[in-house]
């Protein structure tokens, strides 16, 4: 079942990027797709940042991995490198957690 | 390749440059590897998913609903619709990588964001098709390398949640985030869609949220289109 998952969303992610290079230019200059695809990422990655801190399963919940995002935001406001951001949050949430 | 219109030094600071961004993007890799081997992805799975997929963002949010308990087919969905952008990146290609047949095929796969800022920051169409390729070919090798290291490193842990893996995903999520916040819309877009997720999710399977916020987002850009 995850390999499925994993080969369709391949699958998809390529052919969105040779539908790019391949479509006829006028489907992608619409105005409605130049206005909705650029909010898209912005909409996912913030409902990601947002789910995958407060929830668990069904449940909001508040726990270390609420600190580990403010650490990460921290790290972001001094334009810290990608892994140092990730790996700030995870050193945090690991430290919570033997306190 | 055309690079034979392309001087010695301009092909080596495209190429240095090029090597900053793979280098960059191989630690990213890394804690991508790490993050799937946590989330509950075989070795196989997560280097399968940096091979085929090659798009970050997509790829962690397959793995990061995967491992918060959400369907993989969320997780697929939630990763095309993060992929739709690389369309419109294409589209800005196009013009530079006018090839047809097997080269066309084997570029799609290289447009992702860096590729595409390093092509059009060229200005002569042969400069930008040598830093088109060039950055492809060094973020595909360390991207793949680097996602390889964080999976195998991670199978070495017992129980990844001690090294506080599983919470790594948001702080990747955000550091993803980070760069398109630039003005007030994205802002209050970004605000409203994590509200939005957190409201939908005692009442959907997990993953759902997450599609309901792309309709409205999709929604929103149409009404506005029109005003």
């Amino acid at each position: 079942m995850t390999w499925a998952g994993v080969l369709v969303a391949c699958a998809s992610c390529y052919a969105l990027k040779l539908a790019g290079l391949s479509l006829p230019a006028r489907l992608l200059e619409d105005a409605r797709v130049q206005r909705i695809v650029p909010l898209v990422p912005v909409a996912l990655l913030a409902a990601l940042i947002a789910t995958s801190t407060f929830a668990n399963g069904r449940h909001l919940v508040l726990d270390v991995r609420a600190a580990a995002l403010g650490v990460a935001v921290v790290a972001v406001l001094f334009r810290a490198p990608f892994l140092v951001v990730v790996a700030a949050a995870a050193a945090t949430a690991a430290l919570l957690r033997l306190l | 390749m055309d690079s034979g219109q392309v001087s010695t030094s301009a092909r080596r600071a495209v190429v240095r440059d090029a090597l900053g961004i793979a280098i960059a993007s191989g630690a990213y890799a890394v804690s991508f590897g790490a993050i799937s081997t946590a989330a509950g992805l075989s070795l196989l799975q997560t280097c399968a998913l940096s091979v085929l997929m090659f798009t970050g963002a997509s790829q962690f949010a397959l793995v990061g609903i995967v491992g918060a308990g959400g369907s993989v087919w969320a997780g697929a969905a939630t990763a095309a619709l993060l992929g739709s952008r690389n369309a419109l990146y294409g589209l800005r290609l196009s013009s530079i990588l006018d090839r047809s047949g097997l080269k066309r095929l084997v570029a799609a796969h290289f447009v992702i964001d860096e590729t595409t800022a390093m092509a059009i920051a060229r200005e002569a169409p042969a400069q930008s098709r040598f830093a088109f390729w060039a950055t492809g070919a060094a973020l595909f090798l360390f991207w793949n390398t680097g996602t390889l290291i964080g999976a195998l490193a991670t199978h070495l842990v017992p129980d990844p949640k001690v090294l506080g893996l599983d919470a790594a995903p948001p702080a990747a999520f955000l550091a993803l985030l980070a760069p398109r916040l630039r003005a007030r819309e994205p802002m209050a877009i970004a605000l409203a869609a994590g509200v939005v997720a957190l409201m939908c999710l005692p009442f959907v399977p997990a993953g759902i949220p997450l599609l309901i916020v792309a309709v409205l987002v999709a929604l929103y850009g149409l009404l506005r289109t029109r005003a």
